[in-house]
C-alpha cells in the first residue's frame, strides 16, 4: 500500500515508532568532515525526518548499526563474565537500495559462513527494518547496477522525498500506523537502471593475474590507510582486543573491533611475519575477495557498487576500473590461450 | 621644479627609490588572495605609469616600479577600484578611494591561502585577515602580522609581529575508532608526539598538542573529528639588523574574539610606549625596551582566555645580535 505523507505526519510515524524503536538514517553533520569546513554524511540516531540526509551519498555504510565498530562481547572479572545486552527495541535503518543488499552479504559472512551462527550479529540484526531511500539518480561513483544491487526488496517501507513530503510504500503491519498518519497513493517504485560508472565481472579470476604489473603500480599508489574498506558496506573483517582496565587489572572486557585487510597488522604472525607486506598484494586480496572468492561460496559477488571506496580514496585508486582492469586481463588471457 | 614632501609621499605607499624622482607603488592585497580581475589595473598601472614591471612583494602586495612622482595623483585614480574591492568592500575605512592608500606604516596582512583550497588549514585565512585589516589600518605604526592556516606555518607567521596561527581542537570518540594507529604514528612523525595507544585506543596529551588536526585527516573511521576552532598568537618575529629572531608563543587556544582583541590593544600600547624621537620604531623593539610584563598588561586588558587558553608570562626571545 502507498501513502503520501507531509513532514509532520511523517515526524508523528517517527514518534510513535521511537517509542519501540531506535531509527538511524543518513545525517549531514556540519564541520566534521576531514576537511575544515566540510561536513561529514554518516549514520545516526535520528528523531525527525527533517534530520535525514536524502541528497548526499555517506561516507560510512549502515552495517556499523549491527556490527558496530567497537563492540564490547563480554565483561570479565576474575571469577566470572557477562555478556552486555542490546536492549529491548528494534531497529530501524533508513537506507538505499544497494545498502539492503550489502546487509545480505554481511549476513552470509556472519550467519551463514562455515556452519556457525555468530550470535552477537544475529541479535541486532534480527532487529532491523529497513526504510528504504530511493535513489533519485545515480552519483557519479555508483555502479549498482552491473552489480545488480540497484533493486531492493526485504524492506518494510520505501520513501520517496518529492515536494516537500514522503511518497511511502509500505509491507507489512507498519501499514496500520501510515494509515493513521498519511493519506492514500499510487506509487511505483523506481530503480536506478544506469550509472555513469559501469564494470565488467570477470567470469573468473586465476592466478595468471597475480604477477601481473597492475599490483606494482597500486602498491606505488596506495598508502593502505583503509578508507576503502572501513567505508565498504560489506568489509566485515574484525579483530579481538582484551582490555584489562587501567585501575584494576584483574577485571576487563573483550572486544571486537573492525579490522581492515589494507590495514598493517591485518595479516602480522609471530616472528615480525605477514602474508601481504605488499600494498599492491592487499589490493589484489581485496578484489578478489570482492568479485570472486565471496562468489565461489555464495554464488554472487560481494561488492554491491555503492562506490564510496572510490569517493574516499585519498590517492583516487578508483575500485570500479581496478575491476575492470581485471577483467581485461582475464579476457587478454582466455584469448592468448 | 620638482618639490615633494617625501613623508606624505611613504604615507601614500609610495616609496624613495635611488632614481631621482622615481617612485615605485606599493598595492595592498588583503590576505594575499584577489579576484583576476584586478590585475587588469595592476597591468595598466605598470604599463601606463610606470617601466611595465611589477614585484611581487615578500608580504604578498604588489610593487609597481618606474612611477614619475609627478604621476602619482593619475596613478591614484587609476588604483581607485582596488582600494574600492580590496580594502572598502572588506570594511575598511577609507574616506577617498582616488586619494591612493592613506597609510603604509601597518603593513598588508598577509594569509596562507586557507581551507579554501588546502587540505591541512583549520580555518579560512582570508576571512580573518580581512576583519584584521579592518581592525587595524588605516595606521602608520610600523606593524606587520600575518595568518596561517595550521602550525605547519606556510606564510611564515613566526617572521610577523604578530602571527596568528589557526588551530583545532580534536574530537576522540572511542567507539568509532579501530585501533589503526595511523594518528599515533603521523603525530608522532610529523608532529609532536602527543598521541598514545592505550588499551587499544587512542589518548592525547593536551600539553603536547599542536592542533594542527593531523590526527583528524588521517582517521578513516572519523573517530577523530572536529571541535573548536583556536588560535595560537606568536608574537615580535623579525628581520632587520638588529637582532633577527623567531616569533615565540604568547598565547594558545584562544578564540577569534581574543585574537582580534590583542591586535587591537597593541596599538594602543604603541601609542602609549612608542620612542617619538625616531622617525619609526618597529613594535618588537618597544617591546624589547618596556618588556613583556608591561605588553602583557595592555594587550590582555578585556581578554577572555576561556577554558583552554594560556598566555605565556615570560619570553626568552633570542635570535642574535650582529
Amino acid at each position: 500500500m502507498a501513502y503520501w505523507l507531509d513532514m509532520d505526519s511523517f515526524n508523528g510515524i517517527l514518534k510513535e515508532l521511537s517509542a519501540d524503536n531506535v531509527v538511524y538514517a543518513p545525517v549531514k553533520m556540519t564541520g566534521k568532515g576531514a576537511f575544515s569546513g566540510t561536513d561529514l554524511v554518516a549514520y545516526r540516531e535520528i528523531s525527525g525526518v527533517e534530520q535525514i540526509e536524502f541528497k548526499e551519498k555517506s561516507r560510512f555504510s549502515p552495517k556499523e548499526i549491527v556490527f558496530p565498530i567497537t563492540q564490547t562481547l563480554l565483561y570479565f572479572t576474575e571469577e566470572e563474565y557477562a555478556v552486555p545486552g542490546t536492549g529491548e527495541k528494534g531497529i530501524i535503518v533508513f537506507c538505499r537500495p544497494c545498502d539492503v543488499n550489502a546487509f545480505k552479504r554481511l549476513d552470509e559472512i556472519f550467519l551463514r559462513n562455515g556452519g556457525r551462527v555468530d550470535s552477537y550479529y544475529r541479535e541486532l540484526r534480527e532487529k532491523v527494518r529497513f526504510f528504504v531511500i530511493e535513489c533519485a539518480e545515480s552519483f557519479d561513483s555508483c555502479f549498482c547496477v552491473s552489480m545488480g544491487t540497484n533493486r531492493a526488496d526485504g524492506y518494510d517501507v520505501f520513501i520517496r522525498a518529492a515536494g516537500g513530503g514522503f511518497l511511502c510504500d509500505v509491507r507489512g503491519d507498519l501499514a496500520t500506523l501510515f494509515e493513521k498518519f498519511g493519506g492514500p497513493a499510487e506509487m511505483s517504485l523506481r530503480f536506478i537502471e544506469e550509472n555513469k560508472t559501469k564494470v565488467s565481472i570477470p567470469e573468473s579470476v586465476d592466478q595468471s593475474v597475480f604477477g601481473h604489473g597492475i599490483w606494482r603500480e597500486y602498491a606505488s599508489r596506495c598508502i593502505a590507510c583503509g578508507r576503502c574498506t572501513v567505508s565498504c558496506p560489506t568489509c566485515s573483517c574484525f579483530t579481538m582486543q582484551d582490555i584489562f582496565y587501567e585501575d584494576n587489572p584483574n577485571r576487563g572486557e573483550r572486544r571486537r573491533v573492525w579490522a581492515s585487510c589494507m590495514i598493517d597488522g591485518f595479516t602480522a604472525m609471530a616472528g615480525g611475519h605477514g602474508f601481504r607486506e605488499d600494498h599492491g598484494d592487499r589490493m589484489r586480496f581485496k578484489l578478489m575477495h570482492k568479485i570472486s572468492d565471496f562468489r565461489k561460496r555464495f554464488g554472487y559477488n560481494m561488492c554491491v557498487g555503492c562506490g564510496r571506496c572510490d569517493d574516499v580514496c585519498p590517492e583516487y585508486i578508483s575500485f570500479a576500473r581496478a575491476i575492470n582492469r581485471v577483467d581485461a586481463l582475464m579476457k587478454e588471457a582466455v584469448e592468448n590461450v | 621644479m620638482l618639490d615633494i614632501n617625501t613623508k606624505k609621499l611613504m604615507k601614500n605607499a609610495y616609496r624613495i627609490t635611488k632614481h631621482r624622482g622615481i617612485t615605485a607603488l606599493r598595492v595592498r592585497v588583503l590576505g594575499g588572495g584577489l579576484d583576476a580581475g584586478y590585475l587588469d589595473v595592476i597591468k595598466a598601472i605598470a604599463e601606463r605609469f610606470g617601466n611595465g614591471k611589477v614585484h611581487i612583494t615578500t608580504r604578498q602586495g604588489f610593487e609597481i616600479p618606474g612611477i614619475p612622482m609627478e604621476k602619482i595623483p593619475g596613478v591614484n585614480r587609476l588604483l581607485a577600484p582596488v582600494i574600492q574591492g580590496l580594502e572598502v568592500e572588506m570594511g575598511v575605512g577609507i574616506a577617498d578611494v582616488n586619494g591612493g592608500y592613506p597609510a603604509a606604516g601597518t603593513r598588508n596582512v598577509s594569509a596562507c591561502i586557507g581551507n579554501s583550497v588546502c587540505p591541512f588549514a583549520n580555518f579560512n585565512t582570508t576571512e580573518l585577515a580581512g576583519k584584521i585589516e579592518k581592525l587595524i589600518y588605516p595606521n602608520d605604526f610600523h606593524v606587520k602580522i600575518a595568518v596561517t592556516g595550521c602550525p605547519n606555518d606556510c606564510i611564515k607567521a613566526h617572521m610577523q609581529d604578530i602571527g596568528v596561527i589557526g588551530l583545532v581542537l580534536p574530537v576522540y570518540d572511542p567507539g568509532r575508532c579501530m585501533g589503526c594507529g595511523a594518528c599515533v604514528k603521523n603525530c608522532r612523525k610529523v608532529a609532536s608526539g602527543a598521541l598514545e595507544m592505550v588499551n587499544y585506543k587512542v589518548r592525547r596529551d593536551h600539553r603536547r598538542c599542536l592542533g594542527c588536526g593531523e590526527c583528524v585527516l588521517k582517521c578513516p573511521t572519523s573517530a577523530w573529528t572536529r571541535g573548536d576552532q583556536y588560535y595560537r598568537l606568536v608574537i615580535m618575529g623579525r628581520t632587520g639588523k638588529k637582532n633577527p629572531r623567531l616569533a615565540r608563543t604568547f598565547l594558545e587556544w584562544v578564540n577569534e574574539g581574543a585574537v582580534l582583541k590583542v591586535i587591537g590593544n597593541m596599538y594602543g600600547y604603541i601609542e602609549k610606549y612608542i620612542d617619538r624621537s625616531l622617525p619609526k620604531e618597529h613594535v618588537g623593539y618597544i617591546v624589547d625596551r618596556t618588556g613583556l610584563p608591561v605588553f602583557s598588561q595592555e594587550v590582555l586588558q578585556g581578554i577572555e582566555l576561556g577554558s583552554l587558553g594560556r598566555a605565556a608570562g615570560f619570553i626568552p626571545f633570542g635570535g642574535y645580535t650582529y
